[in-house]
């Protein structure tokens, strides 16, 4: 049984860095209705910043901050040149935008900040914590636990921002309705800059978590597509929605992985290893199927 | 000064004494109304409240076209502060068009628009906001997911001060600012007597509730001109008496300029001052609701010929 809660929480804690993943695309997707395909290139291209201005000399504080620096320009240039020159187009048309913009990250990065794979040192061993492996007899890494804590600070803070401040309501209802929002005097330029200032603040601390753990390469920009499955979850409207499909997705694939295989083995023979690849895009086909807004997206009911 | 009272005293007249030889204007809902509203109080409300009457907006020779389609030719009229002005006509007859020029939605082909002495070029709708203009819409406009006491907060955008930074550290001056905007949201809440849903996401509320919490979005902004989009559509006899009673409050308490457009005969020539009346896209009567009423082609459009 500690065995399994082992393997529980390990899920729980990996699946909050999928969280933060997503969170990245809610956002955006709540305040513009874009789907931002960039969305993994974004957290790809922060690592890379980091590691970057590492390289150039700067000491990691200030090339976290220089790096968010590099982030808001991304964001607002997006904005200001992509977004900007297609409002009113359909949504389809946004979303090759993104697409594009995407490559273009990618592209640029490696340019800007080279291409060879390097760690991110965040000081905080994954090691397992003594005093709970003693007591419980359960690993528990000091890094996930870190990592997990982040992602939920990170979550909390953003949540109370949307629910309690003038800018938060204002991006709420942006999402809601353009043309009503636009009548209140609310700028919704300024709303999309900032809305894409703050998705590259998220895709920095989640760049910076998973760059750390696996090392910065063009692997962190596929994390995005693990966010998928969170997202179909989730809800692609709901904060609260990324969180709980990330916590989902990480408990359920490491489940997965540790006790699906044995059964198959014991069936068909031979062996069923990494499960845990593809198992979350199955779970939400077959959540997709049940449930298609997501546990908290909203539900379009049409009058007809 | 006192002309201007009489021609509004006349408007109240006109529709209590019904129709003495004139086309009867949508009657029962019309007479229903004019009996209910607090007409004494009303008047010597006006008295003080109405004392200016200076053209504030003027609209010169307004042209709108989609393509080739002609939404609007060659439209002009003005409106002064402090009345209710009401924009009629038929269905397509260009209204909302009108009302979507004046708040900057909408950019005329031709025609020269001067608000306050000033002509204005390609506005946008929140440049609109920003010099008092605020308004509701047709299709009511509301942040369903929200709740209504945060819908009519986003109305105080354009009063809010402090900045990004300081809004997302809750930091104090933002805090302080949150908390007062927040006392003048209640007020407008006691106001339009909604107290009792502030609480609730307005996707929940009956369709007439979300017509009242949508006209106090637009009042949060406390609004120097206040355009309605058929504020009384699809409402019963006893919801248009309530908005027929918000709206003469608004204007006669805060002597705010009031443009709306309304297809309930009754209730238009009851509460308005002067009517400016469309008719696909063109003007075809403007003046007191006594003299528009009298307009055989304002009679004609809405009877028909033959009449």
């Amino acid at each position: 049984m500690t065995f399994f809660f082992e393997i529980l929480i390990g899920g729980l804690l990996s699946g909050l860095m999928y969280s933060l993943v997503a969170l990245g695309f809610v956002l955006i997707y709540k305040a513009s209705g874009v789907f931002n395909f960039a969305q993994g290139a974004m957290v790809y291209f922060a690592a890379l910043a980091v590691v970057g201005l590492m390289d150039k000399g700067l000491p990691m504080w200030a090339a976290v901050i220089g790096a968010f620096g590099v982030m808001l320009v991304v964001g607002i240039s997006t904005e200001r040149f992509v977004l900007r020159k297609l409002v009113n187009q359909p949504p389809i048309t946004l979303f090759m935008a993104t697409i594009g913009l995407s490559f273009f990250l990618e592209g640029l990065g490696p340019l800007l900040f080279g291409n060879e794979v390097r760690p991110i040192n965040l000081g905080i061993v994954d090691e397992p914590i003594e005093a709970i492996l003693t007591r419980f007899n359960i690993v528990l890494s000091k890094f996930d636990l870190a990592a997990a804590a982040i992602a939920g600070i990170l979550v909390g803070a953003l949540a109370l921002f949307f629910q309690f401040t003038k800018v938060g309501r204002a991006l709420r209802a942006v999402a809601d309705d353009h043309q009503a929002a636009l009548s209140l005097g609310i700028p919704l330029q300024h709303i999309w800059a900032i809305v894409w200032g703050v998705a590259g603040f998220v895709a920095l601390v989640a760049g910076m978590l998973w760059g750390s753990r696996n090392g910065v390469q063009f692997a962190l920009t596929l994390t995005a597509l693990k966010a998928l499955p969170v997202l179909i979850l989730g809800g692609f409207t709901s904060v609260p929605g990324a969180i709980v499909g990330g916590l989902v997705i990480g408990a359920s694939e490491k489940l997965a992985e540790i006790y699906i295989p044995p059964v198959f083995q014991s069936a068909f023979g031979g062996n069923f290893g990494g499960i845990e690849g593809w198992f979350p895009y199955v779970f939400a086909l077959l959540f997709l199927l049940v449930r298609p807004e997501g546990l908290f997206g909203e539900k379009h009911i049409d009058r007809v | 000064m006192s002309g201007d009272a009489r021609m509004t005293q006349m408007a109240w007249q006109g529709v209590a004494r019904g129709g003495d030889g004139q086309p009867a204007w949508s009657g029962a809902s019309a007479a229903a109304i004019a009996a209910e509203s607090p007409r004494e109080d009303a008047q010597a409300a006006q008295a003080h409240a109405r004392q200016a009457g200076d053209v504030i907006l003027d609209l010169q020779n307004i042209s709108l076209s989609f393509g080739g389609v002609k939404a609007l030719t060659d439209i002009s009229f003005d409106v002064r502060e402090h009345e209710i002005r009401a924009i009629i006509g038929p269905n397509g007859a260009g209204k909302s068009s009108m009302l979507n020029v004046i708040n900057g939605v909408y950019h005329p082909q031709q025609g020269r628009i001067v608000f306050r002495g000033e002509e204005r070029r390609k506005m946008h709708p929140t440049e609109a906001a920003r010099q008092g203009i605020a308004r509701t819409f047709q299709n009511i406009a509301l942040f369903k997911g929200m709740t209504v006491l945060d819908n009519i907060m986003t109305g105080r955008n354009t009063k809010f001060r402090s900045g990004l930074l300081a809004n997302a550290l809750w930091w104090g001056p933002a805090r302080n600012e949150e908390t007062r905007h927040r006392r003048k949201v209640e007020e407008v809440i006691d106001f339009l007597e909604i107290q009792a849903i502030r609480k609730t996401p307005v996707g929940r509320l009956p369709y007439g509730l979300q017509k009242r919490v949508e006209l106090a979005r637009a009042l949060a902004a406390e609004p120097s001109m206040l355009l309605l989009d058929e504020p009384m559509a699809g409402m019963n006899v006893e919801e248009k008496q309530d908005m027929c009673r918000f709206i003469l409050d608004v204007n006669h308490q805060f002597g705010t300029t009031i443009v709306l457009i309304e297809h309930d005969m009754g209730v238009v020539m009851d509460i308005s001052d002067r009517v400016v009346v469309l008719d696909y896209g063109k003007k075809i009567g403007d003046g007191t609701p006594d003299v528009v009423k009298a307009n055989p082609d304002v009679i004609r459009a809405y009877l028909g010929a033959g009449h």
